[in-house]
């Protein structure tokens, strides 16, 4: 006689410790192995969208730094991009350097919560502090400019909010140096550790073209081992005058597009920002970077999708304007809602453990899912 | 001889039993645990670039009792769906378990529990009440995080025993006992009479010995790991995975007697390597109390010894448990059944012939 079994459902948040906020995980489980995964959002739904109808152009930009609160400058980019190509405001040259160095400051803070995150989903706790150690130093490098740690205000329409700071070159120069010995350090303590490398080579593989029809961007796609990265392919702002390269996923410790790839591929990403970085603060040019911030912003009547590489994927503001001072619609496609999709296609036949491996590698920020 | 002194200062057998049964828990246990949370704190601290505790008292000493008298005060939750018998019954057995451990730990030559003949055996199969603790915590919580790591808790357990064993039996081959004090009293002298070293014999026969007895201590220090569950094993009460394991629903000081068991059990390990492996209470060269002509000051030396060398490999737990990540359960079943038991098995079968020599 056959034992009777029945699949047991656990539910995984929305206050668990690693489900990177308020993520509901619904886990259908044949003992510790999943059959089957369903995610259930909304818990941090705060009608962004909806509330921007009712704001003028610039008093949205606050509510986008609460989107994706650990890469707040970048909404705020991607915001300002969007409506200043509608207005067809041209941005003076040391706001576009200021925008482009914040913008990669932004990227190295928000991997390395990623990274020091997934270091502890996987049990090592020590690079987490040694992450958010790093995280702190570019914080002070924000709220010296904007004074504000986590959401800025600091990205306007036609313009930054003040001016750098006049030991911003200085410290950043700083950051730059005591930071690349720092990132030698988690891959000594982390990133090439055995038994990491066990924990996340080879499991959920994520191939290219289940990656490009799920519309999977930014570090997981770049995993899979498409190079496809807007600041590249599609440039905006003065990406194009820098030299870097996009790393790619090559499967060097198992198969391309597992999770260690998409851990690592952030860990090269931070480098790749600290060359832009560095060319940035080299060739930054004086000038005012006020004058071109309108006194009305008052969008001629249209539409416009704009899109900008944030650290989490591809960050697209769809806007429609009415002509008025109020934006009619403004339409967001944050990266991590797209991503957290591959979820359940993911996990399946994994165990609970790799649950949360696989989640932290895929990296989301449930502000910007729920919105 | 403890015993034979506080049955002519009492009078009675059973008072003395009874002294020196309290004894290790009162003089040893719970201060040690007092410190160890500390200094698992601290070293935590300082590893990961903070200083730790530093409110309560002078950097943070008296944390740990401020923090007991909190667990004290906290509300006991017992939730309605628990099965409140075994769910009372379990922290008491998962503490009972690790601490009769220590009746049998010799931390002296004059502070020992019981001299029982079967020691070494005596403690792993004491321990292993302690799975049954923890599986009666993970069922009676009622909560699927809890039973998940009850039932991983038990097959990791129940798995490294046996290369723990294994690795006994290789030690009882040469020493031909089991007894912790007559283990500890072989290894007299100095250090290079220690069983790391291949044991007081001298001869070819010693040499011989050392690479299998440096393997065999890597063996029953990863098992013995395992065994209590601490990084990179403690997939039990995995905190990014399973909340905190078999303990979750735990409060007050139900949840303060797990974790006085496991502090306990981290000394227990430790006391059983040094004793197996690094002399036990013996100093590693001669005593201070030998060469004044003071014989009262010897055992005060031994338990400083002992204490010195538990609290290394403490702090090698330590190390390693905010060094490395986690296994997941199935890794942890291969590593222990591909790798460490076929191991083990090879340096017992090669110790047994150079002992046949």
């Amino acid at each position: 006689m056959a034992l009777k079994t029945e699949e047991m459902v656990l539910n995984m948040g929305p206050q668990h410790p690693s489900t990177h906020g308020v993520l509901r995980l619904e886990l259908k489980l044949e003992g510790e192995i999943i059959s089957d995964v369903i995610p259930h959002i909304g818990y941090l739904h705060r009608c962004f969208e909806k509330h921007t109808e009712a704001m003028t152009y610039p008093q949205v930009i606050p509510y986008t730094d609460r989107m994706d609160y650990l890469a707040a400058m970048y909404n705020e980019f991607g915001y300002a991009l969007a409506v200043e190509r509608l207005m067809g405001i041209e941005v003076p040259e040391r706001v576009e350097y200021i925008r482009v160095i914040m913008g990669e400051l932004q990227r190295i803070a928000s991997h390395l919560v990623a990274l020091g995150t997934y270091g502890a989903d996987i049990g090592a706790f020590t690079p987490f502090l040694y992450c958010f150690r790093d995280r702190e130093r570019i914080l002070h490098l924000f709220e010296i400019c904007c004074g504000a740690r986590l959401l800025y205000n600091y990205i306007w329409i036609g313009g930054v909010s003040h001016d750098l700071h006049p030991d911003f070159i200085r410290l950043t120069k700083e950051f730059i140096k005591d930071f690349r010995p720092n990132i030698k350090e988690l891959n000594d303590l982390l990133s090439y550790n055995q038994i990491f490398i066990d924990r996340t080579a080879n499991v959920a593989v994520l191939p290219k073209d289940t990656a490009v029809n799920y519309g999977i961007t930014g570090p997981n796609l770049r995993a899979s081992g498409v190079k496809w990265d807007l600041r590249k392919d599609d440039p905006y702002s003065i990406y194009d005058k820098f030299d870097y390269e996009i790393p790619v996923g090559s499967g060097e410790r198992g198969k391309t597009g597992d999770c260690w790839d998409r851990y690592i591929i952030r860990v090269r990403e931070m480098e790749e920002s600290l060359k832009i970085i560095e060319q940035a603060i080299e060739q930054i040019p004086d000038g005012d970077v006020t004058s071109a911030i309108p006194k009305r912003v008052k969008p001629p009547a249209g539409q416009i999708y704009t899109r900008v590489e944030n650290p989490r994927g591809e960050l697209g503001y769809f806007i429609i304007s009415d002509g008025s001072l109020y934006p009619y619609r403004i339409k967001v496609r944050a990266p991590s809602f797209v991503n957290l999709a591959i979820m359940g296609e993911l996990s399946k036949g994994w165990m609970v453990a790799d649950v949360v491996a696989i989640l932290g590698s895929i990296d989301i920020v449930l502000g910007e899912i729920d919105r | 001889m403890m015993y034979d002194w506080l049955t002519e200062f009492t009078g009675s057998e059973i008072i003395a039993a009874l002294i020196q049964g309290w004894l290790p828990l009162l003089l040893f246990v719970l201060p040690f645990v007092l410190v160890a949370v500390l200094a698992e704190r601290k070293v935590s601290a300082h590893m990961q670039d903070r200083l730790g505790p530093m409110r309560v008292g002078y950097h943070g000493i008296l944390q740990t009792i401020a923090d007991l008298l909190k667990l004290l005060q906290k509300e006991d939750i017992i939730a309605s769906a628990n099965d409140k018998k075994l769910f009372n019954l379990a922290p008491l057995l998962v503490f009972a378990g690790s601490y009769a451990a220590f009746a049998a730990i010799p931390f002296s030559g004059a502070f020992i529990g019981s001299q029982i003949e079967l020691g070494l055996i005596y403690i792993v199969a004491v321990t292993g009440l302690v799975v049954a603790g923890i599986l009666m915590a993970g069922w009676a919580s009622n909560n699927k995080y809890s039973l998940l790591g009850a039932m991983r808790a038990a097959a990791q357990i129940i798995s490294y025993e046996i290369p723990t064993l294994l690795i006994i039996l290789t030690v009882i081959m040469i020493t031909g006992t089991v007894n912790l004090y007559t283990l500890s009293e072989m290894q007299t002298g100095y250090f290079w009479n220690w069983m790391i070293f291949g044991g007081p014999e001298f001869g070819l026969q010693k040499f011989l010995l050392i690479p299998f007895m440096m393997m065999g201590f890597l063996v029953i220090f990863i098992s013995m790991l395992a065994e209590v569950n601490r990084t990179p094993f403690d997939i039990p009460e995995a905190e990014s995975e399973l909340v905190s394991g078999f303990h979750t629903e735990y409060s007050g000081m139900k949840f303060a007697m797990f974790f006085l068991a496991e502090y306990a059990n981290m000394f227990a390990v430790s006391a059983i390597i040094a004793i197996m492996f690094f002399g036990g209470f013996q100093s590693p060269f001669g005593y201070l109390g030998n060469s004044l002509g003071w014989e009262w000051l010897v055992p005060f030396e031994q338990f400083f010894w002992f204490t010195v060398k538990g609290l290394f490999f403490i702090f090698v737990q330590m190390w390693l448990r905010w060094t490395l990540p986690r296994f997941r359960v199935d890794q942890l079943m291969a590593f222990c059944w591909k790798y460490m038991i076929p191991f083990a098995f090879v340096i017992l079968i090669l110790v047994g012939l150079i002992t046949v020599l």
